[in-house]
């Protein structure tokens, strides 16, 4: 546990170690700012509430967080690090864990830093904060759920650029599962339960439902079983290496 | 004491280290020797539990590093091929953060630090980030990771590859003075550095062991007395010129 704790720490301080943490924040708020008040007309919507805001999230979560993900194994892939770090005395899932909550951290503070969106619209108006914190909620799970995809990737390769590129196409892959694109190729021909299996991937289905102001514990579980399911892909891909060189 | 077991490797259809067996006993300073591509390093990392082997398995005092791991790698200090270490970090910071993983906390823990700082010369750059320094210092920040700890076993792969000779001298007085009470594995290019070091030396080549003795020993089988000349007739093939 210890291990793991030290192993997070210095994951999430390396975020700061060069400009990227803070070039990676400015992007995020200001993506998230253009896209809420010039593409989503925030201020003409004539409605307190911050469903343009959140609207949003899936399609920036698909290119940031396999950003933030992509350096974490194969940067030591690449530097011959993984090798120190996996003769050092703890369990591989410790270490998995520890990186992996380490680029969750910094997603979240990501995410923390929108507030003054938030003040923006209880100046406004008199929004539901409640839907508004399981918005926040479920936001931040969707983001852990893009992480985990980016993290199992990037343990495969010691190229940053690969990794990247892969988890942006898988984590496409998830955000539009339940599109009316994807659903219209697979109806007529596929078995009904198929394209419900298919549909029931969707993280932008499962956001919505949450954003929505439900806390449905089927959209919490789909999200941590899915993170769950990638990390163990992860430890599963360094073992891999382990036995294969 | 490290006891390695019938350990063996395949990549594909190449086998790098085949049924090799070893044992080294506390207070003896092993050499590894062999032509690249021996499996030098593809043991080291077995021995190391970082990589998972086809057959065999080896023991850091009396704990196998298959099925005890995490005992097995307390015991161990490991200095990888390359000497990596986290460029954006300080040697500080990288020694904290290895120590904090070895479960070392508080005054222990700066102890530890300082003592292996001290061992390998590193204070004047502690507050350099590590991808600033020369190849020597990086190594020397290696050696300070593998011996922080006060590891009962020590196995260092290239310890002194790319350091100049005042570097090296240096490197082999700390091998020299912690020796007598761990057991030391180094593997090698330098016939000169067994000779120096070495209490023990053993050659593999084709990832089997071909000869096993003190390096005098060793020497004696060429009528040169020369441990350069053992080598190149136990391991020279094809490529060499009768």
């Amino acid at each position: 546990m210890n291990a793991m704790l030290s192993v997070f720490q210095r994951e999430f301080k390396s975020y700061f170690a060069t400009p990227i943490a803070f070039v990676f924040l400015i992007i995020f708020l200001f993506a998230m700012g253009v896209f809420t008040f010039y593409i989503g007309n925030f201020y003409n919507n004539g409605v307190a509430d911050l469903q343009t805001f959140f609207g949003f999230h899936s399609w920036l979560y698909l290119f940031l967080m396999p950003a933030l993900a992509m350096r974490l194994w194969a940067e030591e892939r690449r530097s011959g690090t993984m090798e120190l770090l996996l003769t050092l005395p703890m369990p591989l899932w410790a270490t998995v864990f520890g990186k992996y909550l380490a680029a969750w951290a910094f997603a979240g503070l990501a995410l923390a830093l929108t507030f003054p969106i938030w003040i923006t619209v209880n100046y406004l108006g008199n929004p539901d904060n409640g839907v508004i914190f399981a918005s926040y909620l479920g936001s931040f799970l969707m983001a852990g759920a893009y992480l985990a995809i980016g993290t199992a990737i990037s343990s495969a390769t010691s190229n940053q650029v690969i990794a990247f590129v892969i988890s942006v196409v898988v984590c496409f892959l998830f955000t539009v599962a339940g599109a009316t694109a994807v659903t219209d190729a697979f109806q007529g021909w596929a078995p009904v339960q198929l394209v419900d299996a298919i549909s029931s991937f969707s993280f932008i289905s499962h956001f919505n439902a949450v954003s929505a102001g439900v806390i449905d514990l089927r959209d919490m579980v789909f999200f941590l079983s899915l993170i769950g399911l990638f990390l163990y892909a992860n430890i599963l891909i360094i073992d891999l290496t382990k036995s294969g060189g | 004491m490290l006891e390695i077991e019938n350990l063996t490797k395949r990549f594909g259809a190449f086998t790098a280290v085949e049924g090799l067996s070893l044992t080294v006993r506390k207070g003896e300073v092993l050499g590894f020797l062999g032509p690249n591509g021996a499996g030098k390093t593809t043991t080291m990392k077995m021995v190391t539990g970082f990589l998972t082997p086809d057959g065999g398995t080896a023991r850091i005092c009396g704990h196998d590093i298959l099925t005890d791991t995490i005992a097995a790698q307390t015991r161990l200090g490991y200095l990888p091929e390359g000497a990596p270490g986290y460029g954006e970090m300080t040697p500080r910071e990288f020694l904290a953060f290895i120590s904090s993983v070895r479960g070392l906390t508080g005054d222990a823990a700066r102890a530890a630090e300082d003592l292996a700082i001290a061992r390998t010369g590193l204070e004047p750059l502690l507050e350099r980030p590590i991808e600033n320094l020369s190849k020597g210092f990086r190594r020397r920040v290696g050696l300070a990771q593998a011996i922080l700890h006060d590891p009962e076993v020590l196995v260092m792969d290239e310890p002194t590859d790319g350091l100049d000779p005042n570097q090296k001298h240096a490197v082999r007085d700390l091998i020299r003075t912690i020796a007598a009470e761990k057991t030391i594995v180094i593997s090698t290019h330098l016939l000169e550095e067994v000779e120096a070091i070495c209490t023990r030396a053993v050659i593999i080549d084709r990832g089997r062991l071909v000869a096993d003795g003190t390096p005098a020993e060793l020497s004696a089988k060429a009528a040169s007395g020369k441990l350069d000349d053992v080598f190149r007739s136990l391991t020279s093939r094809e490529e060499s010129v009768a």
